[in-house]
């Protein structure tokens, strides 16, 4: 018997005895069926509170892990967690909390589920919130609320949470009302995924949840106001089909919605069938192969040169699932300025927002790019073009130097660990310069291998990522973190967590003692002067690994990589590779912030 | 040992000719082409339910959408309520408020309203009347309606357009104004038109933008 079934609430001490069965829910409407069902099956109680129906509408939805910290006002929640099948994993910060649901949604596309506790708790969550607004990630996050008569008088960690959180989640709930509150947590478990993903909350106050309440959750649906459109309108799709005939100089930009609209296999039919080069934006990564020829891999700020060459030099762009960040396309004046824009998008509000679409396709990606391969006849006379970028290729080559004598460079740490790892294996970074080297020199084949901080570049993402990760992935799926120092050191407590649950994630510290991101611009823009950015009082992350209960590895030379990274996969739990690089290294190659594509930056000097 | 990478650089390599404006449109470098800035009116139906209200107002000021003024009341429907809103921004700015408001979950339908709708603003004017016969003179002028008086003041009631308010507020002043209060916009589409109503939800945001599409008429 469980402990939840002994603790009845008062009115329910005063049924009659005998209708209490084992798995005690004692209404008395609903105690006949009770007493079949329980002997026949564990889940069909019927549920007794506001937060039993939260915990059932979360079972009904299939949710499998739920990532959160206790306290006062979630209390209710959890206890009604304690009986469901439902693993909930305690995290050592509500920030990560948020993150491994993020994370989790990304690579398994449902989304990632997160609970706090009112105040401090609900602001912890908020960065994570943030991040998975800005990057489209399916995320539904749960929040203890004081109860509804002490709410607006200041009482004890109390928050506004829907009032902070309103501007990036893409939808929020105060629930009011014990009987409502399980629909109100399906709705917003569907809102999240439906149509371009992105995170809902639901505040809970605690008298809501501990409310009686015979009504089980309405199932995840989307309430009717809510609309997305499938597919684009014929004619425009005709016109951009006629417009990609007849273009000299195509480029397909793929973005993350392509990912998460399940749309990468159709992008690579259509591209290969007609030998239209791809790029991909950075939450883009994994849409298409990088081994293919036809792959220029990222554009953008730190995108590769024949990216940007491409991009800034094409007649007909076909931008898919990409909302045109500024990271993207530098300055707007020199995006693309020869191309018309083919703009595929689930979210009409994405079309010509930042920049102009002269065919808005509005609709799913997976949807749309197969109306355009139905209306697509001819493929682009484009030889030149294609054999122009491969000449780009080879003049911007992401090639670095690696001199046994002088200091690790993380590029070849980057391609060691891609080397030791299957194709199928997942990244998560922090953010800064490993992130961007993470991008550039680890060659992504598959969707859903990438989780980074895009939108957001949250500092902390990549250890609490690889904690969600680790428990979407498959078992024989690896998950690597790449991380920074700094990045590291601002959600390390996770380790805790991996620790406990005994999660395989391999994290490598590229540490170079630095904010490095931070000095690399203070080397371009602010005459070297370091403030702030000297981190040359790291711990010793291999050191403290160990004290985490993880198993720590440091690498200091060119010899130790292969075999530290080898060992470090090998262990079956949470390792650590702190990996000392050239402090000095940087990322090339670069556009600075509202620049021209064209005219990235090889070197300092061209800066 | 190298830092950075190989390759040509900036100045050796090719650029385009094209460029875009600030609104992300291709232009004719040479004729500079920008979009200038309308005031409109566009209403929106949502869901009459707590915070609808800051949904929409936060989305205007986090958005950086220029807004002039911002009404809401309830509808022949009780769960329903409208919201009126006059914006001040350039075409693509007024078709980013649109859609923007459109994603809103409690927001069931957004239009922009044609010029000819029916507007409506309410002042509030207190003003000194030391004068009681010129002010009244003044106020049958305006269709004002008295609403209080006391040996120092009197305060009317008008409604009309705002050009119309601006008037009689410009021309009350000879007496010495002690206090205004304005409500903002109200407005509906004339005959049979409707407003914002709920079978305007599906009105496909592409075709709007679609450069060979027509614009609608309203487009003033
Ligand atoms: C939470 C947060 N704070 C500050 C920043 C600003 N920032 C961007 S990159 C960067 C440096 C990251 O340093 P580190 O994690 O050591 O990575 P490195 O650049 O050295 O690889 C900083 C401070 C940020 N992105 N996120």
């Amino acid at each position: 018997m469980s402990e939840r079934a002994a603790k009845v609430t008062p009115a329910e001490d005063e049924q009659d005895d005998d209708q209490i069965t084992d798995s005690a829910t004692p209404d008395a409407a609903t105690a006949d069926t009770t007493a079949t069902d329980a002997a026949s099956e564990e889940t069909t109680d019927p549920v007794t509170t506001g937060a039993e129906s939260v915990v059932r509408a979360l079972e009904n939805a299939g949710v499998e892990y739920a990532f959160g910290v206790q306290g006062g006002a979630i209390m209710p929640v959890y206890d009604a967690l304690y009986d469901s099948d439902i693993r909930h994993v305690t995290m050592a910060h509500e920030q990560g909390a948020a993150h491994a649901a993020d994370a989790y949604g990304i690579v398994s596309g449902e989304p990632g589920v997160c609970l706090a506790t009112s105040g401090p708790g609900a602001t912890n969550l908020v960065t994570g919130i943030a991040d998975a607004d800005m990057d489209s990630d399916p995320l539904l996050a749960l929040t203890g609320q004081v109860s509804t008569d002490f709410v607006g008088n200041d009482a004890f960690q109390e928050t506004d949470t829907t009032g902070v959180t309103t501007p990036i989640t893409k939808d929020n709930t105060f629930a009011s009302d014990s009987d409502r509150v399980g629909s109100d947590v399906s709705e917003a478990f569907a809102l999240a995924s439906e149509g371009r993903p992105g995170p809902t909350l639901v505040d809970l106050p605690k008298d809501v949840t501990n409310g009686e309440t015979d009504r089980e959750p309405d199932e995840p649906k989307t309430p009717d106001t809510y609309h997305v459109q499938e597919q684009a309108d014929p004619e425009i799709v005709a016109a951009a089909a006629d417009r990609i005939e007849n273009a000299s100089r195509p480029v397909m930009l793929l973005g993350g919605g392509v990912i998460k609209g399940e749309a990468s296999e159709a992008c690579r039919e259509f591209a290969v069938e007609h030998e239209i080069p791809v790029i991909t934006t950075m939450p883009g990564i994994g849409a298409f192969p990088e081994d293919h020829e036809l792959s220029l891999e990222m554009a953008g700020m730190h995108g590769t040169g024949y990216a940007n060459m491409a991009i800034t030099h094409c007649d007909t762009l076909i931008g898919i699932g990409t909302r045109f960040d500024d990271r993207l396309t530098g300055g707007i004046e020199t995006f693309a300025p020869d191309a018309e824009v083919i703009h595929v998008d689930i979210d009409p509000a994405e079309i010509s927002k930042n920049i102009h679409a002269d065919y808005p396709l509005v609709g799913d990606a997976e949807t749309v790019v197969e109306q355009l391969a139905d209306a697509v006849d001819e493929s682009p006379a484009a030889k030149k073009w294609r054999a122009q970028c491969q000449q780009w290729k080879s003049d911007y080559s992401m090639a670095y130097e690696a001199p046994e004598d002088a200091p690790v460079q993380p590029e070849f740490v980057v391609e060691a660990l891609d080397e030791a790892t299957s194709d199928q294996a997942i990244v998560t970074t922090g953010v800064g310069q490993h992130q961007m080297w993470a991008a550039q020199y680890w060659t992504y084949t598959e969707p859903r291998t990438w989780v980074s901080s895009h939108g957001l570049g949250t500092m902390g993402y990549g250890l609490p990522a690889a904690i969600g990760a680790r428990l979407a992935a498959d078992d024989d799926q690896e998950v690597v973190c790449v991380d920074g120092d700094g990045s590291f050191l601002m959600t390390l407590q996770g380790l805790s967590v991996a620790v406990r649950e005994n999660l395989d994630i391999t994290v490598a510290v590229l540490n170079n003692e630095y904010i490095g991101m931070v000095r690399q611009w203070q080397d371009a823009f602010f005459e070297g002067r370091h403030a702030a950015s000297d981190y040359n009082w790291m711990p010793e992350f291999d050191k403290l690994a160990e004290a985490f209960g993880a198993c720590g590895f440091r690498i200091d030379d060119y010899d130790d990589v292969a075999d530290t990274i080898e060992e470090a996969l090998a262990y079956d739990g949470p390792s650590v590779i702190d990996v000392h690089i050239d402090p000095d290294a940087n990322v090339y190659p670069m556009v600075p912030s509202g620049g021209d594509n064209g005219q990235f930056a090889l070197t300092e000097d061209q800066l | 040992m190298k830092r950075g990478l190989e390759g040509p650089a900036p100045e050796e390599r090719p650029t385009p000719a094209g460029r875009r404006n600030k609104q992300g449109i291709r232009i004719d470098p040479e004729v500079e082409a920008t979009h200038e800035p309308r005031r409109t009116v566009i209403s929106a139906l949502v869901a009459h339910e707590p915070g609808v209200l800051s949904d929409v107002s936060g989305l205007f000021s986090r958005r950086q959408f220029n807004i002039e003024s911002l009404t809401v009341g309830p509808t022949e429907d009780e769960d329903r309520a409208r919201i009126t809103i006059v914006v001040e921004e350039p075409d693509p700015g007024i078709d980013q408020v649109e859609k923007q408001l459109r994603k809103l979950v409690p927001v069931i339908s957004v239009r922009e309203l044609e010029p000819d709708a029916m507007r409506r603003e309410l002042a509030l004017v207190k003003v000194d009347a030391a004068d009681p016969a010129s002010v009244s003179a003044v106020a049958d002028m305006y269709d004002a309606t008295a609403v209080d008086s006391s040996p120092e003041t009197a305060t009317f009631e008008i409604t009309g357009s705002r050009q119309k308010i601006e008037a009689a507020v410009e021309t009350f002043s000879q007496f010495g104004i002690r206090e205004i209060s304005r409500t903002g916009l109200t407005a509906m589409a004339r005959g049979t038109d409707q407003t914002a109503g709920a079978d305007l939800t599906a009105q496909p945001a592409d075709e709007a933008n679609y450069s060979d599409a027509t614009q609608p008429a309203d487009d003033d």
